[in-house]
Formats: structure tokens, C-alpha cells, sequence
């Protein structure tokens, strides 16, 4: 939804920010993903007027918000959030996109859906509860999807009368936890969802606290350096070659940057061919540009006639991905039937399709504890686990933890057409 | 904006684009659904700046109830005519004519839900496997779950409990016989995005779209256009008034809010500080029930 009154600073350009939430209709989330909406003037009439009524109706005490964010029949009867929701926001700084996960063990694969495409994460914790084994689990996957920012929302604070020895106490034991997941960027909030505080504004209650409110966190928190600006990685998306006269020698080679800065006149190496050419032009519909980077999709001209199709790739001569075919990968399953050695896959890497065969699994993580428990058979729907792969051709690639779209993939089965697997691929093949 | 960072509406744009150009890359038969509203007009100069200088590698896709407003099948008309794009007109006057649907009858008859069957038989005809549309999450609740490739079954049912996980900006493309795509580029976009794209873009719309005097007639709280296909109970009596449309649909379904909004300026303000969604404001095709949209999507609707 579009947010009312928030156009002028809107029309300067704001910057996009894309967050997820995790945790359980229990900790809050959806009140306080509706409180962000309700508080950010977000909501339109005919909405609340609708959850005002969805909520008469079922006999709630108060405007139950959470109805905003649960948008099919199944999720709105049985209380609960199924599915990965979507919600938009505005301020005058940022343009905010929500992927709005549920917090149960049995949609992880969910969570990790959410988290794939985030540049923050809000995990919610109630300060009643402390740490539960939930909360590890949350900061777990967050970190294993390597989201720069995580946000841990201590809510419910009123219901411990803003007692700041409960606030620190998680904090620390969130704080070593997060230490031992290398996760660059952890904040701390306490707030109150319910009754907003913290959330859109500072709240006088707890005057221990000295940070911001959650909304400030959001507008503020840097993410200009969270993309690889150093890697050059274009994969050849679609060839664009016009069957009319006046375009007769046009042929670009289009697609999403998807690491470094492309420029004008610099030296690339196609791969897996490995001819060397130039960039001698870069351009988009509206023109040529100097140079580009991630996310930009553009069209890339090269100096010399090589030959080059889409899965392809350039990258600089000096500065190349591992081009490979034995992968070490982390991957989170999600296919009806287990993941077991010797099955074979359709996998998806950037532009590139090939198949795959999985040679083992090196251990399954308990997403719960961190324990990497080995020796395992299969893995389990919404099971994290490490294991190894064969595919048919060499696909181009970096670690995950340098570069979240060259180094990710999906398995697809072949005979459902299901995508079973979101994977994130480890160091360079042994 | 900070070197090397795309402002919001830059950003959008680019994800659209790699949506398009991976649909063109991996299906064999796509084909763009239009509409002739704001949403769909965004979709062709998306499309342009994706496929640019070539021609679209799909033809586009009207499907025509018969109802429409005069003023936007000749945008329509004329807007394809400059693209040198291909159109394909589906018709609901077609369907009715060889017996698929019933035309219902009546001051309260829609041909909005027959629009389904005109459009799965065109599919089927066509063979089409991924039809390009404009639809946004931010419009309804139920299209909030919709993925980005969204997959019909080969009843061109949608399962929303079933979705396939759609992770990073991999998307899964594969189908099998008969099933097909509804593919929505525009999916994290919102009411207010389009109308920046569209100033930003000086796209051309409708005249619907800005304020204009017409007859209309009141119902249910809004306002229809008086027309000869819109049946009028007697006590509900034409009047003038200055109005404009926020989305374009069938004339039977679509109702115009009053407003003096006559450039694009004067819209985005507008909608900017409107407090209704457009859909609750002027679709009584979502009104009918809490989860009309869901249930019609599922039966194969856009």
C-alpha cells in the first residue's frame, strides 16, 4: 500500500529497504508490523475499517492489527500467518518493503524466503520469555542468509514494567550468540508493539534506554556498502539482437549486475569460453551510460565479435569467480520427499540452468541449538544441512558470504517441477 | 542519493525488467495482458526498456468485455499501433456468442467474472505459457501471498496453499503440458509508485484517469458512468458531475471518484493523501465477499 502523505519527500527519490520480520503471532510480530503501518499512516480507511469489523465479529477486546497482514481464508480462520505476506510503507527517507515470514518450525522454509531477498531482519523476542530456543533459531537462519542488519525487537516490554535488567540480560545473551554467527550488524530495542512504544517514536517509558525507536533504525541504518561494488559478475540474461534493417549489427548482451562496477572501455573475460574483449559500450532504453552496477539491469556491448549466449558470463581478466563443478553448499530443503545422496536435480544459478547430482551430506544443522549433528541419511523438508554436489556442466560462482547472488541457487525436482532446495554455496571446491 | 545506490522507483524498475527478460528467456509462448489501465501501460514501457531496439518477443493481449469505455479501447488502439506491437483481441462477446458463458441480465450484471473464461479459452487456443500482468501486492490482501511467477494449474487455478518458493531473484520457470504462468513484473509496486513511474516516464493515460464532467449515477455509496450497458434500477437517476477513475475496468464494475485532480501533479497529491485503497474505493468486484479476489483468482481470474 501506498503511504499517504508521505509523497513530497517521496518524489526526490527515496531509498528502497527491504526487511523481513521473524517470529510468532505470540511475540507480537504481526502487531507490530500493523502498529509500523497504523503509526506510519499507512493504512487506509476501508482496510481498518474492515479489520475493525473482522475483529467485532470474532469478539477481540481491541482492533486485533494482525488481521492486516494475514491476507488468505486459511491464515484469517485458523489465526496464523502460512505464508510469506508482503506489505509496503513510505517515509520521507526510505520506501520500506516488509516480507512478512511466519515464526513456526514447519515454515522455515518460508523464513529462509523471506530472508533471501533482505537487507535487514527484525527478530522479535518476548521479554517475558527471555531467549527460547526459537529466538536461536530466527538468528540462526538470518545469519546463515547472511542479512547485514539484524534488528532484535525486545517486545512486550510493558508486561515487565520496563525493567531494564531484562532488557540486558537478553541483550548479552543475544550479543555472545550473535558473536559466535559473524553477523556484522546487531541492535537491540526494547518496545512495547501493543501500545507503540519505540516503534514510530521514542517512548519516555524506560529512560535507560538512549537508542533509537525502531522506525529511526530503519530510515537510518547504512546499507550502501552491503553490495559488492569490488567483483565485476554480469551474467548473460538475454541477447538482443533486432531482425530489422536499421539495427543490423546491433547485438547486446542484456542482464542484472550482479557484483562490481561495470565500465565503459574495460577489459572482460567471457566465461566459460574465457575470450578476452572490451566493454566498448554500455547502455539502458534511456541511453548510454559510463558505467553500472548492482542491481542495474543494462546491455552490454563488446569491442570484439565473440561468441556469447545466456548463462554466460563477464567478469575482469584479473578478478574471476571459481568456475566449477564439485559444490560444498548449505542448503535449506524444502521438497515434499527428503533430499537423499545419489539424487539428481535441475539446478539454477544465476542465468545458468544445469543438472545435479548429490554426492553427500556432510551434516544437518540443528537450527535450534547450531549442533551439527553428522552422519545423517536425508534430509527433511524445512531440515538445514550442509552437503556436496555434482553438476553436469561448470557453473560460475562465489561464496555466498561475498556475493549473495553469485553464490546462491535453487534445486528444482524434475518430475514435480517443485523448487526443493534454496542453496547457498560454501568455499571452492576440494 | 549516495553514489552507486538507486533511488526506490530506479530500483523497481530494474527488478522488473530482469523479471521480463527472464520470462522472455525461459518460456516459449508469453504474451502481455492489457488493459489499457495505468497499470498495464507501465508494463509496455517496461517491456520497452527491456527488449529496446528489438520488438517485444510476445504479442500483447486484450481481453474485451464488451463494456469497456470507448475512450480507453481507442488509447489502447492507437498506443499498440505506435509500439508496432502485435494485438490480440479475446473477446467476452465472442464467448457469449458461441455459448461458453450467459450473458447476465439485469441492473446489477457484470461480465467482470466471465472475463475468466474468455481469457482461459484464449490461453488455451494461443497456447500461451506465461502471461504477462499488472497486478501489485499492495492491492488486495490475497494477491499480498502472490509470487512473481505464479503458477496456474491446467485448469488455470491458482493454489495458493501450494506456491513455490521464490528465493533470491531465481525463479523457477518450468511447467508442465496445458499449465501456464501468470508472470506480475510490478508485483512490489505501489498505487503511488506507478503514478511516479508515469510522471516520470510522461506517460500517457487515459482521459478517464484526470477529471472531466460526466453523467453517473449513484449506487452502493459510488459512482458509475450512465451508460447504455449499465442497467439502472428506476430510482437511480443521472446526474452531472466532475469525476475521474483510479483503476479502469469494465464499466459495469468500475466506479469514478469526484475529483478536480487534472494533471498528473494534481493525482499524486491526490493519492497520496487518499485514505482508500484504489480497489476498496472504486471496485465493486471486491466487495462481494471477505475473500472475493481469493476465490476469483484461484478460478483462473487476472
Amino acid at each position: 500500500m501506498s503511504a499517504p502523505g508521505t509523497f513530497m519527500a517521496m518524489e526526490s527519490g527515496a531509498e528502497l529497504l527491504r526487511f523481513s520480520t521473524c517470529g510468532s503471532v505470540d511475540d507480537g510480530k504481526s502487531t507490530l508490523i500493523g502498529r509500523l503501518l497504523y503509526d506510519t499512516k499507512s493504512i487506509f480507511e476501508d482496510q481498518l475499517a474492515h479489520v475493525e469489523d473482522v475483529s467485532r465479529r470474532r469478539g477481540d477486546e481491541y482492533t486485533n492489527l494482525a488481521l492486516l497482514t494475514d491476507g488468505l481464508r486459511a491464515e484469517r480462520e485458523q489465526g496464523i500467518t502460512i505464508d510469506v505476506a508482503y506489505r509496503y510503507f513510505a517515509t520521507p527517507r526510505r520506501k520500506f518493503i516488509i516480507a512478512d515470514t511466519p515464526g513456526h518450525i514447519q515454515y522455515t522454509r518460508n523464513m529462509v524466503t523471506g530472508a533471501s531477498t533482505a537487507n535487514l531482519a527484525i527478530v522479535l523476542v518476548d521479554a517475558r520469555q527471555g531467549v527460547v530456543e526459537q529466538t536461536r533459531r530466527h538468528a540462526l537462519i538470518t545469519s546463515l542468509l547472511r542479512i547485514p542488519h539484524i534488528v532484535f525487537a525486545i517486545n512486550k516490554m510493558d508486561l515487565v514494567g520496563w525493567d531494564e535488567g531484562v532488557f540486558r540480560k537478553i541483550e548479552a545473551e543475544l550479543r555472545g550468540f550473535a558473536a559466535r554467527m559473524d553477523v556484522a550488524d546487531v541492535s537491540f530495542i526494547p518496545l512495547s508493539a501493543l501500545h507503540g512504544d519505540n516503534v514510530v517514536e521514542r517512548s519516555d517509558k524506560g529512560p535507560w534506554y538512549k537508542g533509537p525507536a525502531l522506525l529511526h533504525q530503519l530510515e537510518h541504518v547504512h546499507i550502501a556498502s552491503d553490495r559488492n561494488l569490488i567483483d565485476v559478475r554480469f551474467p548473460v540474461q538475454w541477447v538482443v539482437r533486432p531482425q530489422a534493417k536499421d539495427h543490423h549489427d546491433y547485438r547486446g548482451y542484456a542482464g542484472q549486475v550482479a557484483g562490481g562496477v561495470l565500465k565503459v572501455g574495460d577489459e572482460v573475460v567471457v566465461l566459460p569460453s574465457g575470450f578476452g574483449s572490451r566493454i566498448a559500450r554500455l547502455e539502458n532504453f534511456d541511453g548510454p551510460l559510463d558505467e553500472a552496477f548492482a542491481p542495474m539491469s543494462v546491455t552490454v556491448h563488446l569491442a570484439d565479435d565473440v561468441d556469447v549466449s545466456r548463462g554466460d558470463m563477464l567478469c575482469r581478466p584479473a578478478n574471476r569467480p571459481v568456475v566449477g563443478q564439485d559444490l560444498d553448499a548449505m542448503v535449506c530443503w524444502m521438497g515434499d520427499l527428503p533430499l537423499t545422496p545419489k539424487n539428481r536435480y535441475a539446478l539454477k544459478h544465476t542465468t545458468r540452468n544445469v543438472r545435479a547430482l548429490v554426492q553427500g551430506i556432510e551434516y544437518r544443522l540443528d537450527v535450534n541449538t547450531g549442533h551439527r549433528e553428522q552422519g545423517v541419511a536425508k534430509l527433511e523438508r524445512n531440515d538445514l544441512g550442509r552437503i556436496t554436489l555434482r553438476t553436469t556442466a561448470p557453473i560460475f560462482y562465489d561464496e555466498y558470504r561475498r556475493n549473495r547472488t553469485t553464490g546462491s541457487f535453487i534445486l528444482i525436482d524434475e518430475s514435480t517441477n517443485g523448487t526443493v532446495a534454496a542453496g547457498m554455496l560454501l568455499s571452492e571446491p576440494r | 542519493m549516495p553514489h552507486y545506490q538507486l533511488d526506490h522507483l530506479t530500483a523497481l524498475e530494474h527488478e522488473a525488467i530482469h523479471v521480463l527478460r527472464e520470462m522472455a528467456a525461459e518460456r516459449e509462448r508469453p504474451c502481455l495482458l492489457f488493459s489499457g489501465g495505468k497499470d498495464s501501460i507501465v508494463l509496455l514501457r517496461l517491456a520497452e526498456k527491456a527488449f529496446r531496439p528489438a520488438r517485444f518477443p510476445f504479442p500483447v493481449m486484450h481481453v474485451d468485455t464488451g463494456h469497456n469505455f470507448p475512450e480507453v479501447i481507442e488509447f489502447r488502439d492507437r498506443r499498440v499501433r505506435e509500439l508496432q506491437e502485435r494485438l490480440v483481441v479475446a473477446s467476452v462477446e465472442d464467448s457469449i456468442r458461441r455459448g461458453r458463458v450467459v450473458d447476465p441480465k439485469g441492473p446489477r450484471a457484470s461480465r467482470n467474472r466471465l472475463q475468466t473464461t474468455t481469457l482461459l479459452d484464449a490461453i488455451e487456443e494461443q497456447r500461451f505459457d506465461a502471461l504477462i500482468g499488472g497486478a501489485r501486492r499492495d492491492e488486495e490482501r490475497a494477491r499480498a501471498k502472490e509470487r512473481i511467477f505464479s503458477h496456474r494449474d491446467e485448469f488455470g487455478q491458482w493454489d495458493p496453499k501450494n506456491q513455490r518458493p521464490e528465493l533470491w531473484s531465481l525463479y523457477n520457470t518450468r511447467l508442465k503440458q496445458g499449465e501456464h504462468f501468470r508472470v506480475f513484473p510490478i508485483s512490489n509496486w505501489t498505487e503511488l509508485d506507478v503514478w511516479q513511474y508515469v510522471k516520470r516516464e510522461r506517460l500517457e493515460l487515459p482521459s478517464i484517469y484526470y477529471s472531466h464532467e460526466r453523467s453517473v449515477f449513484a449506487r452502493d455509496g459510488m459512482l458509475y458512468a450512465a451508460a447504455e450497458c449499465v442497467e439502472r434500477l428506476p430510482s437511480e437517476t443521472p446526474f452531472r458531475e466532475v469525476v475521474r477513475f483510479r483503476t479502469v475496468g469494465d464499466m459495469t464494475c468500475t466506479g469514478a471518484v469526484r475529483s478536480r485532480a487534472a494533471t498528473i501533479e494534481d493525482v499524486i497529491a491526490e493519492v497520496a493523501a487518499s485514505r482508500q485503497t484504489e480497489r476498496g474505493a472504486t471496485r465493486a468486484d471486491d466487495r462481494a465477499t471477505e475473500a472475493a479476489m481469493e476465490d476469483r483468482k484461484k478460478e483462473g481470474y487476472f
